[in-house]
């Protein structure tokens, strides 16, 4: 397949689409001095060359639609079509934000019955829908842990505990609070090492930040005594949502001693990723922190539904969003739980995690080293190619590379740190068997190929439209813009 | 696959569990649906709040979306794709992407766009910590916000921003837009003023940006991107030009949708961009020297830095981003410049007519894009909600609720999608129903 020149380099000056350029406007009156002088650089094309465009773009993409897409931590399942076509019905996609709630009755009974949905999810006391992605939704989480203290006259709990092994996101949402990271140490078993928790534990700690099961892939087995250290010490637990498909309609965050968690609505919720988002990250909490929530919420007044704003939460941390968030993204993710009902939603961590289970055994009896061997995997697991590494030359990097040759996504590599040349697997509940047997059969034959020329595998890809980029050139020579000169 | 497991059944699976966790209760959700119900169902929501003719605007417009737009951007290899991690992989996105840079970059005049945040509103904030960085030689953490920068997105900032020390100090307007004479403090480190401001006037942007270089200050422009195609961009505002550049893509091809999604865009100078936060994509080459493109200057962000990270941002609005690349090549130079040159003109239209009934006038007398403020003979609260309920017309947003001093003004804003007849039916019913009051 040949790269596709810049939409740039097919234009011609003076070209348009006419059907899409409406009569010019008058704009004199308007102070010259505050007009544009020259042209913005943008495409002048047909219609056609960039519907031809951008059809050419899209294919040089690997999607779910389209692959098998492992990428551990991500949880890409089938995202159904019919939420999607839900969500695009002129009643919701033509409503202005500020349209007054009495006339937006529709809308709110769609937030009342996802808000309550994720209540019973959780297991928790309330829900705000506002945050537009899952770092926004801890971002939340950190404020209203900060406004607690802070509200209890307590102003010394500087710091956030999180495991070494958790996402970058949670350090970084921590400074972004306003607190500072201490670190604790994750044991061989893969749990939070708990002796180093009560070492680190106290009377400045604001609260922890786990995801469960955790990010090394396990469950953490002694949740409810971490739960009772920090909260012994004053704390609060954060449950970073990451991870809920793996316990989805089995056991409650709210029954694991958390306070306030995200969930990942485009992850448990199958809401489309979109190159990189639109996410949503809705907030639920316990009975201690729904002052806190970020507005607005959708509360009911007799029969009617209504905004909850600050008149109702007036310690609340605040706006976080222009308007409601993702509202199109809540729709989908409404229209996504309605159809799994509650027997679906059970089915979602029973299967996601059979089929983690299954492509972990397979993978194991293939020869590859589980990070965890004495761990049952949840709805992903890990493993190391350290061996691979180390025998071959051939690293978690290039195996990656070659999936990519085998139509396959590569698994999330390098994450966490803490284990060398990791994949973190997630196969979710919507891949059939046999994909997860041709997984373990492209390992196989990579590791064969890597036996008899390990060069071939470390200069993967070979079928895609590229070859492996220069990462370090990109960093180095910014070339962030198209500049008119072809790279 | 139970037997490979080496397990009976696939309770065996959750085994390390603890018993002491009770076990999940859903009996509150109710069954499942078909699609067909569901999609029924939510349907019947749907319909309930379809309404007609939209007058307002305060930071989500109705345009025209052309029919490709989304027919290309929900194909499923853009649609159920995720962050081009494996970039050999995700060529399609990860070009569409630089291209979308390249265009934004461009409509400001800047050198540099990321591949979005999530808001215009949270990308105030965004751009206000990244400023904060970059200023090092500031004395302070002051931010001096223009008395007509959009009030939601000066909430959504002070939410992101104010646990860092950070203090946002509202300049009063003067007569509707920006006046340096009345900001409270000397020395801002951060100035943020908005083009066409949230009462749709233009302000005097190059006064504003020199006032700000005078202070060493950073100078934040908040942008409607559409009015770019035929207002001067922020990168050539006053002497030196603004140094970051925000705003909300929703103009750009996607829906008003209830206010998301949507996207931000964050612009800014080069010599800031290791302060940026989000998604940058490069163009760089492969093994065989052939162009491609990669995710880059990724030690900025919060996978490898962690807790120095630039923001804790990790997805970004791709799709939004994806639609609203298509809409710019569709729309090009002149469909860009003739519907932003036509939605003023219909805004001229509107405001005239609704003058002419003697029951409006202008609040404010500096030139107008495509918003205007009108203070109005009546009861303005009353005349939206009958205007909604009676005629499914949104009239405009009351602005009592966000400056007092105001509470019998309405912010009316009327796109190109506005016909005459449309706008002589609004205003025929609007001087009906203040007579009638």
């Amino acid at each position: 397949m040949p790269t596709i020149p810049t939409i740039f380099d097919t234009s011609k000056p003076g070209r348009l689409a006419g059907g899409q350029t409406p009569k010019e406007g008058d704009l004199t009156g308007l102070p010259d001095e505050l007009l544009r002088e020259s042209n913005p650089v943008l495409p002048e094309v047909s219609e056609l060359q960039a519907v031809r465009h951008f059809t050419n773009l899209s294919q040089q993409n690997f999607s779910i639609d389209g692959n098998f897409y492992p990428l551990g931590s991500c949880t890409m399942k089938y995202n159904p079509r019919g939420a999607h076509r839900a969500a695009s019905q002129p009643g919701f996609l033509n409503r202005h934000p500020l349209t007054p709630a009495f006339a937006s009755q529709g809308l709110l009974s769609c937030f009342w019955d996802l808000q309550e949905t994720l209540k019973t999810v959780t297991g928790m006391e309330a829900v705000s829908l506002v945050p537009m992605a899952g770092a926004q939704g801890e971002l939340a989480g950190g404020l209203m842990i900060r406004a607690y203290h802070e509200d209890c006259g307590d102003f010394e709990r500087d710091e956030i505990l999180v495991p070494t092994a958790a996402h970058g996101t949670n350090p970084a949402t921590a400074t972004m609070c306003g607190y500072k990271t201490r670190e604790i140490g994750v044991a061989a078993d893969g749990d939070v090492d708990i002796e180093d928790l009560k070492r680190v534990v106290g009377p400045k700690t604001a609260g922890i930040m786990l995801t469960n099961p955790s990010t090394c892939a396990v469950f953490e087995r002694r949740i409810l005594e971490i739960a009772d250290i920090v909260h012994d010490a004053g704390g609060l637990l954060y449950y970073d949502g990451a991870n809920l498909n793996a316990i989805l309609g089995k056991v409650c965050p709210g029954d694991m001693g958390f306070d306030v968690l995200h969930l990942n609505l485009h992850k448990t919720f199958a809401t489309p990723h979109g190159g990189g988002g639109p996410g949503a990250g809705p907030v639920a909490v316990n009975s201690l922190l729904q002052p806190y929530l970020p507005i607005p919420m959708v509360g009911k007044l007799d029969d009617q539904y209504i905004w909850l704003d600050e008149s109702y939460f007036p310690l609340t941390i605040g706006k976080l969003a222009a308007f409601m968030g993702n509202a199109g993204i809540l729709i989908r993710a409404l229209a996504y739980a309605l159809m799994l009902g509650r027997e679906g939603m059970v089915r979602v961590a029973e299967y996601a995690t059979l089929n983690a289970n299954y492509l972990a055994a397979e993978l194991s009896k293939a020869g590859f080293q589980l990070a965890y061997p004495t761990r049952r995997a949840t709805h992903e697991f890990l493993i190391t190619l350290n061996k691979e590494a180390k025998d071959l030359g051939v690293r978690a990097l290039d195996f990656a590379k070659r999936l990519l040759d085998f139509d396959m996504h590569a698994p999330t590599t390098y994450f966490p740190l803490l284990v060398p040349e990791c994949f973190l697997i997630e196969p979710t509940e919507t891949e059939t068997k046999t994909v997860l047997d041709e997984f373990v059969s492209a390992m196989c034959k990579i590791r064969e190929e890597a036996q008899e020329n390990a060069d071939y595998v470390k200069q993967a890809p070979h079928n895609q439209v590229v070859r492996r980029l220069d990462e370090v050139r990109a960093a180095r020579e910014l070339d962030l813009s198209w500049s008119g000169t072809e790279g | 696959m139970l037997q490979s497991i080496g397990v009976t059944n696939i309770d065996e699976l959750f085994e390390e569990i603890p018993d002491h966790v009770p076990v999940a209760n859903f009996r509150a959700i109710e069954s499942s649906l078909t699609e067909m119900e569901m999609v029924f169902r939510l349907a019947e929501r749907a319909k309930q709040d379809e309404l007609g003719s939209c007058f307002l605007g305060a930071g989500s417009y109705d345009h025209h979306i052309p029919a490709a737009v989304w027919d290309l951007a929900t194909r499923g290899e853009f649609l159920t794709a995720y962050t081009p991690y494996q970039a050999e992989a995700s060529q399609g996105t990860l070009q569409l992407l630089y291209e979308f840079q390249t265009m934004m970059a461009s409509l400001a005049d800047l050198d540099v766009a990321n591949a979005s945040v999530y808001d215009g509103g949270s990308g105030l904030g965004e751009a206000i910590l990244m400023a904060v960085r970059s200023n090092r030689s500031a004395r302070n953490r002051k931010i001096a916000i223009g008395g007509a920068v959009n009030p939601f997105y000066v909430k959504t900032a002070n939410t992101l921003v104010r646990n860092q020390g950070i203090e946002l100090v509202q300049i009063p307007h003067e007569n509707g837009v920006f006046d340096p004479n009345q900001c409270p403090i000397d020395d801002p480190n951060v100035v943020v003023v908005q083009q066409p401001n949230f009462f749709g006037l233009l302000e005097n942007v190059d006064a504003i940006s020199n006032w700000a270089a005078e202070r060493n200050a950073l100078l934040i422009a908040v942008v409607n991107p559409l009015t770019l195609a035929v207002l001067k961009p922020p990168g050539e505002w006053g002497g030196s030009g603004a140094d970051i550049c925000i705003g909300d893509g929703q103009p750009l091809g996607v829906p008003m949708a209830s206010g998301g999604p949507s996207f931000g865009f964050l612009c800014s100078k080069m010599k800031h961009v290791r302060q940026m936060p989000g998604r940058i994509v490069g163009r760089t080459v492969d093994a065989n020297g052939d162009v491609g493109y990669t995710l880059t200057l990724q030690a900025r962000e919060q996978h490898i830095r962690r807790a120095k990270a630039t923001s804790n941002i990790c997805t970004n609005q791709g799709l939004l981003v994806t639609a609203a690349t298509i809409y710019m090549s569709i729309m090009g130079v002149s469909g860009l410049r003739n519907t932003a040159s036509r939605c003023h003109e219909n805004t001229k239209y509107l405001v005239a007519q609704l003058e002419a009934t003697g029951r409006a006038q202008r609040a404010f007398h500096s030139p107008y894009f495509h918003e205007c403020v009108l203070r109005c003979a009546g009861d303005v609260g009353a005349l939206t909600k009958s205007m909604i309920a009676d005629h499914g017309i949104l009239a405009g947003l009351p602005l009592g609720e966000i400056d007092e001093s105001l509470d019998d003004c309405l912010l009316l804003c009327a796109t190109e999608k506005r016909t005459h007849e449309e706008i002589d039916h609004f205003v025929e019913l609007f001087n009906h129903i203040l007579k009638e009051a």
